[in-house]
């Protein structure tokens, strides 16, 4: 589909973000802590859809195994903080292993046991990860629905491995995060979430300014030609596969830092942060909000995720009718988004339904008539 | 040992080409992967139960034992209605965005298993036979009565009488069978009939009749399917569309026709693929879900265009599936040095030799990156 490159107007950008940031600040004040802890997560889930549209709104790759890299982050996080707990525990070890009868910890646990390390692992594992994967997958020129079909397997393998092996890291059950203590606090309690909130809310703004960086220039010039014309790029010299597998690695790390803060919110991370739903969901926030605008990717994230909680809570079955109404409409009447369309024809044409008169501009084609007109005369 | 393993392999392969058939088929031909192709299946898995639920009434008691047989000639019509509105409405307005038609056909499938949740089975029946008449009456009128002006008003009214077969076919099955009157998201059974339980002795190995029904199915649908593209006209305007559309659509094939027809065998041997599994395990709302990635990989390893890549990778996979999920290689090679014993055994559930072989597949593809059976071609973009 032509995909017309969208620039919101800095105007736009500015009051968008004002709002964000008002009511950031006060909801705290506002907001039950229920609800401020369900903002917080929502917030965390922006960061993984500012990947998802630097992959997909800027570069063209439809990736439906974002969770993959969300669900190690989140897996980093509670490795740390269950390790940093456990000097109560038999062995020293972490409680699930004793119901399985493991009385060594496996070796890939012992860095957790250093907090930097694990700040580092975080999004540096999952970045790799992707990397590798990515790579594989972009050397031999698979894309397009070979690619989504590709990571959507790789996100059920992944699903799968860690399903299964509960005596590495407790399978099925996951990790829990809330009871475990973070500077000598339950993380689970209320200020160490407050602190998150904050936290998330700082690092929103980050990855927007670092997501707004890395489309900026030459680098994001070449992402957007390798989304519209793939073939040309590689004709004009440039080599297509570094430049994807540098943007879905950190599209991975993004998802990464997202999946940590979503695990540390949410008290617990298990392998249903990997099931095919939750991943595709990502997508169709991005969608909703506006691809490429980066800033339709925090606003859908949050919003629909609000809105998905709410009409869970009132009617619980709606939800999958009005989703799957949402992911039909969305790619048939409105391909770019919210914003897109609010940045559009969009608010012009409807106004024009409703019998008001449309501003029209003064004379476009003037100028272009008096070039030709000189043309012919030469 | 090893026949036991192979006839396995090729039972589990069978399932995934039969379900993986009709996904290659509108792959090639349109580019396009339908995310609701498991849910087309589980359409055709409750198409079986509906069906076993009806051939239990009193009037059908007698034949009671032949239902398995109808049920998939219901199936399929059930599964390639839904799919052919579905291109009707929504893929078909995505032409030329695979990306985008893949999304659509995600809500699509979420729908479907919402709807199958909190529908009653008697009106989603009722809701299909009136699709079915809605769809087709208008085509049984002679070509004349179709060119008419008034064409369009037989068309409304053959609606109103889709709509009221529906709607009375609905509350009859929902009075006559009270299991199907109310809704219910908890998994339903199918029971195979006598004649299909217990198992069958080949070659001093016993076999269970379910598989052998499964394999039987599936070779009648590729040998059908094959038959049709190859020897039909219209499967030879669907060959000439998957190998170059524009220029068949110069030549005159409808490519608009040819594309509702491919989608609605697909979908169709999506049913298909339904009734086999639900003689595997209960249906269930998700029960598409369990095989569609598998379907995928097929399709991946498979390559585009070509049938034949299609068998050989789900027979390939289901083979592996097997070997590596059994550990068989173990009884076959039973003293093989520690190591490597202990990796198989790490691999030797059905979840982890999931895993090997996704893996095995992506090193597969760093080699044949177009799968098995590549299209030959010189375009730049494949």
């Amino acid at each position: 589909m032509e995909f017309k490159n969208l620039k919101l107007s800095k105007k736009t950008t500015f009051v968008i973000w004002v709002i964000i940031i008002a009511f950031i600040i006060a909801a705290p004040s506002i907001l039950p802590v229920f609800r401020l802890n369900l903002l917080g997560r929502y917030l965390s889930l922006a960061i993984v859809a500012l990947g998802v549209d630097l992959i997909w709104g800027f570069t063209g790759l439809l990736s439906l195994g974002q969770g993959i890299f969300f669900a190690l982050g989140g897996y980093c996080a509670a490795m740390y903080l269950q390790i940093t707990s456990s000097s109560e525990f038999p062995n020293n070890i972490p409680e699930f292993f004793g119901l399985y009868g493991v009385d060594n910890l496996p070796f890939f646990w012992e860095p957790f046991r250093s907090p930097i390390f694990s700040l580092f692992a975080i999004w540096v594992i999952p970045a790799l990860v992707a990397g590798i994967l990515g790579f594989l997958v972009f050397r031999n020129r698979i894309k397009g629905v070979y690619f989504s079909i590709l990571t959507q397997a790789a996100l059920l393998v992944f699903f799968n491995f860690f399903n299964g092996q509960q005596k590495l890291i407790n399978g099925t059950n996951g990790l829990k995060t809330d009871v475990t203590q973070l500077f000598g606090q339950m993380v689970g309690s209320e200020s160490i979430q407050r602190m998150f909130f904050w936290i998330t809310a700082l690092l929103v703004i980050a990855a927007w300014f670092f997501s707004k960086w890395v489309v900026k220039g030459r680098f994001g010039n070449i992402l957007i030609g390798i989304r519209d014309d793939e073939p040309r790029v590689r004709f004009t010299g440039y080599n297509p596969v570094l430049f994807k597998t540098i943007i879905f690695s950190i599209a991975g790390g993004l998802a990464g830092i997202s999946g940590a803060l979503y695990t540390v919110q949410s008290g617990i991370v298990s392998p249903q942060f990997m099931t095919v739903p939750f991943s595709i969901e990502m997508v169709i926030w991005v969608a909703v909000g506006g691809r490429g605008t980066l800033l339709g990717a925090i606003l859908g994230a949050v919003l629909i995720n609000y809105a998905k909680s709410l009409v869970s809570e009132a009617l619980p079955a709606s939800w999958m009718f009005i989703q799957g109404g949402l992911f039909i409409l969305v790619v048939t009447a409105l391909p770019e988004g919210v914003l897109g369309w609010l940045q559009g024809e969009g608010p012009r044409n409807l106004l024009q339904k409703l019998g008001l008169k449309r501003k029209i501009e003064t004379y476009p084609s003037l100028e272009i008539k008096n070039e030709t007109e000189g043309l012919k005369n030469e | 040992m090893l026949l036991d393993s192979l006839f396995n392999g090729v039972a589990i392969g069978s399932v995934l080409l039969v379900a993986a058939l009709g996904l290659a088929i509108v792959f090639g031909l349109m580019g396009v992967i339908n995310l609701a192709h498991g849910e087309l299946m589980m359409l055709g898995a409750y198409t079986t139960y509906v069906t076993q639920l009806i051939f239990k009434l009193p009037l059908l008691k007698p034949y009671y034992n032949a239902y398995v047989i109808v049920s998939i000639f219901f199936a399929f019509i059930v599964s390639g209605v839904v799919g052919i509105l579905l291109e009707k409405t929504v893929i078909r307005k995505l032409y030329g965005s695979p990306l985008e038609t893949l999304l659509a056909t995600w809500g699509v499938s979420l729908i479907l298993q919402q709807f199958v949740r909190s529908v009653p089975l008697a009106y989603g029946t009722g809701l299909v036979i009136s699709l079915i008449i809605g769809l087709f009456l208008p085509s049984v009128f002679s070509s004349k009565v179709k060119e008419s002006i008034n064409f369009k008003y037989v068309k409304f009214s053959s609606w109103i009488f889709a709509a009221l077969a529906g709607v009375l076919s609905g509350n009859l099955i929902s009075s006559s069978v009270s299991k199907l009157s109310r809704a219910s998201a908890r998994n339903v059974d199918v029971t195979a009939p006598a004649w299909m339980r217990g198992q069958v002795e080949i070659l001093g190995t016993n076999f269970p009749k379910t598989r052998l029904m499964i394999i039987i199915i599936t070779l009648i649908s590729v040998i059908a399917i094959t038959l049709f593209l190859n020897q039909s006209a219209w499967g030879m305007r669907i060959r000439a569309v998957t190998q170059n559309r524009e220029m068949s659509d110069c030549l005159g094939i409808s490519t608009e026709k040819v594309d509702v027809l491919t989608f609605g065998i697909g979908s169709g041997l999506a049913g298909v693929a339904g009734v086999a599994v639900s003689l595997l395990g209960s249906v269930g709302p998700n029960v598409g879900g369990n095989y569609i990635v598998g379907c995928f990989m097929v399709v991946v390893l498979g390559g585009v265009g070509n049938l034949l890549g299609t068998i050989f990778a789900s027979f390939g996979i289901g083979i592996m599936t097997d070997l590596i999920g059994a550990g068989r290689l173990l009884s076959i090679w039973p003293d093989m040095p520690l190591p490597l014993s202990n990796t198989i055994n790490f691999f030797a559930t059905t979840s982890m030799a999931r895993v090997m072989i996704f893996a095995l597949i992506v090193i597969f593809l760093q080699f044949k990156p177009t799968g098995l059976f590549p299209q030959k071609g010189r375009m730049v973009e494949s």
